[in-house]
């Protein structure tokens, strides 16, 4: 609205015209966050040359010379910088995965268990989150690895379930597949059992809604899932032969070895963030109002389906945005690895790799902008998931 | 909470580096004259090199280096401050001026020489890596380590010499890695690794930790040439010659046989030119050094010659009676040789 009082701008009152006002604010702000930036970056770079420092990245192409405790990829003490970093940050990604598995499958279970009409199970249900959810994560770590997998035998006394799977103070040994013969058949007759199972699946489900008879997809698909593979293996031959560990000088050697540190990290991260996701569950499920579960009643549901189907849909809708903060939180908790000696991607990359090198500021921002990578990430997935649940309004 | 830690002076080191002004030569010694005493990273407990007492006061050979410093500086050995590092920080604190002397048994090497704008003034202590077993494993020497798990500490020479010692004999190990030479320990002990590889010295240092040092051995295989010595930032060559000459001082004592005992006495009558010369009873040579003209006479009154520092720490009158071997004197078989004050 113009002020009359004023009258037409001059070109003395350009300030008062908020347009041009805004701009020159703007342009401002800035560009006083790009000399801020300038000058950091600059005196940074001038500091690190005068104190004789080496900065740059081509310190990932040297090698590293170290060797670490487990790499999922391989490894060797002559690869590079870089490959360190691949191998903790592949140890990071295993431990979060792992983690946010088993903390949605306890945290369910514990949520909807703390809503159990059973007075038992909903008392038990409360008593495992308030203990877990209030004890710091880092002594939940220390108390699975200290005191429990510290109370492990030695390898020579180890626990032994039949000649194959060992338990001691080392780790968990399993004995692993290596291909056979029949691997590639073994591998094709699986991917089409599981097309299978999902035809099978869509199929009834059109066949449920056309004539409203169900038909027993459960047992079809475990029975297509085992039987095509194995009628597949008899034919073509054993699709794995099996390294198992022995006990031959001071360790195991063969096999698959699970380590008592990822152990510890995983248990103590997913029960801990367990207790979080139990409260978002439960939180969930009592947004969903009583008459919802009363009209499915009324429709003549039974208990099962009626949570199945009318509660948690619409309890989803509340959980999913809390429950990706708590998916966030392990992944960074995860970070806790380095004070067992986990090697993860700040303990090997950020502490390690770091040391080595000297090279603060590279590695430093490198594994920031990591962490801010894995948690983008998991937070665009889980916005795309949370709209595709989202309530539509017709 | 290691890792925060480590994180965080990371962090704050690069903060440190991108806000700090410039630095210049020569500000060490005036920002250290202006508070009043001298800020020493050490080692976060090892016996013998630094550890606190049972009443909480630093003892050590690295911890008497800094005291040394400051005693020269300021006459007065208790001038000083000590932070704790495990071997992950310990660089960045050095680098973002968190310390002003690292004496933290560590590595001179090349490329913390020089790609890390770091110096090395002298060695305190000429070690070499070591193994140490329990002796229920029957191990005589380190070529039987084959496929065994090897507890190391984080961030040091140590992985790499591992390393390289396996490769050249053809050998597969597990590496344990841990912050903390004191985790090593433990997890040594609870059986989470075979074999503790570390300095000879610490080793000798860990063993007393344990619960039962006799039933561990320290193998005799020396894989390593370890010179452990303080390190200063590059780039001040005035403090660089400071700390340097402290322990240069301290080396030329001992072999002019300059005690704690009868240092004042021989500054005021001693008629050998070089140790007056080294007690500043003749010429300037602590005014070259920026220092006053008795530092060397209130250094070794307060911490000691190199030999008496020594045998205090590690040698003859601790617990672990290490002997002097390659760090005895030039003159006595030993590596410690220092240049003459002239």
């Amino acid at each position: 609205m113009q002020n009359p009082a004023n009258g037409p701008s001059t070109r003395g009152s350009m300030m008062t015209d908020p347009k041009v006002r805004a701009w020159v604010f703007q342009v401002l702000a800035i560009t006083t966050v790009l000399a801020v930036g300038w000058y950091l970056f600059h005196n940074t770079q001038s500091n690190l040359a005068q104190r004789g420092i080496t900065s740059g990245f081509a310190f990932l192409n040297n090698s590293a010379g170290f060797g670490i405790l487990q790499s999922l990829i391989d490894y060797t003490e002559s690869d590079t910088y870089g490959r360190v970093f691949v191998v903790g940050l592949l140890n990071t990604l295993l431990v979060s995965v792992l983690g946010i598995f088993i903390a949605t499958l306890i945290g369910f279970i514990v949520g909807i268990a703390r809503l159990s009409p059973n007075w038992l199970i909903s008392r038990l249900a409360a008593v495992y989150i308030e203990i877990f959810r209030n004890i710091p994560p880092l002594l939940q770590i220390f108390f699975w690895y200290f005191a429990v997998l510290r109370a492990m035998p030695p390898p020579r006394d180890s626990h032994a379930l039949g000649e194959a799977f060992f338990l001691n103070i080392r780790g968990l040994y399993l004995p692993s597949p290596t291909p056979d013969d029949g691997f590639w058949a073994f591998v094709v007759a699986l991917a089409l059992a599981i097309a299978g199972c999902v035809a099978l699946a869509r199929w009834s489900r059109a066949h449920h809604e056309a004539t409203g008879r169900r038909f027993p997809v459960l047992p079809g698909s475990i029975a297509l899932l085992l039987g095509l593979p194995a009628l597949v293996a008899l034919v073509a031959g054993s699709p794995f032969h099996w390294s198992v560990p022995e006990l031959t000088g001071f360790n195991f050697r063969g096999g698959w070895v699970v380590i008592p540190e990822l152990v510890a990290l995983t248990l103590a991260l997913s029960i801990y963030t367990a207790a979080f996701i139990a409260e978002i569950v439960r939180s969930g499920i009592q947004a969903v109002s009583h008459g919802q579960t009363e009209a499915a009643r009324s429709l003549g549901l039974r208990p099962g389906p009626i949570l199945r189907l009318v509660i948690i849909p619409q309890a989803m809708r509340v959980i999913i945005p809390p429950l990706t903060s708590q998916y966030l939180n392990l992944v960074k908790n995860s970070s806790l690895a380095a004070a067992i000696g986990y090697p993860d991607l700040v303990s090997v990359f950020a502490g390690t790799v770091l040391n080595q090198t000297g090279q603060a500021i590279e590695t430093i921002a490198i594994t920031m902008s990591v962490y801010l990578a894995i948690s983008l990430s998991i937070s665009l997935l889980m916005n795309w998931y949370n709209k595709r649940i989202a309530l539509v309004e017709r | 909470m290691k890792n925060v830690k480590t994180t965080l002076a990371s962090v704050v080191a690069v903060a440190a580096l991108g806000l700090s002004a410039q630095a210049s030569a020569g500000t060490t010694l005036d920002a250290v004259t202006k508070k009043g005493f001298v800020q020493c990273g050490v080692s976060d407990g090892l016996p013998g090199f630094s550890y606190t007492d049972s009443r909480g006061a630093y003892r050590g050979i690295d911890v008497d280096v800094c005291r040394g410093v400051a005693a020269a500086l300021f006459g007065d050995a208790n001038k000083v401050r000590f932070t704790p590092l495990t071997a992950k920080e310990r660089f960045t604190a050095l680098q973002s001026g968190e310390v002003d002397i690292l004496s933290r048994n560590t590595t001179w090497t090349s490329s913390r020489d020089s790609g890390m704008g770091l110096n090395f003034t002298g060695v305190t202590y000429y070690d070499g890596q070591g193994f140490l077993v329990s002796k229920k494993l029957g191990v005589k020497s380190a070529k039987e380590l084959d496929g065994a798990a090897v507890c190391i500490q984080a961030g040091t020479t140590t992985e790499l010499n591992l390393s390289d010692y396996f490769r050249a004999n053809g050998m597969k190990y597990t590496p344990i890695t841990y912050d903390k030479s004191d985790e090593t320990v433990k997890a040594l002990e609870a059986g989470r690794c075979d074999v503790l590889t570390s300095d000879q010295s610490q080793l000798y240092a860990q063993r007393i930790k344990l619960a039962n040092p006799d039933g561990y051995v320290v193998l005799p295989e020396v894989i390593s040439k370890e010179p452990l010595g303080p390190v200063v930032r590059q780039g001040d060559d005035e403090w660089f010659n400071i700390v340097r000459w402290t322990l240069f001082a301290q080396v030329n004592a001992e072999e002019l046989g300059v005690t704690s005992a009868n240092v004042e006495e021989l500054a005021k009558n001693s008629k050998n030119p070089d140790v007056r010369r080294l007690l500043g009873a003749e010429g300037e040579y602590g005014k070259d050094l920026r220092m006053p003209k008795d530092w060397a006479v209130k250094l070794i009154k307060q911490i000691g010659n190199y030999g008496e520092m020594f045998e205090r720490n590690v040698g003859k009158g601790s617990e672990l009676k290490i002997e002097r071997g390659l760090n005895a004197l030039w003159n006595n078989g030993g590596l410690q040789y220092a240049p003459p004050v002239r």
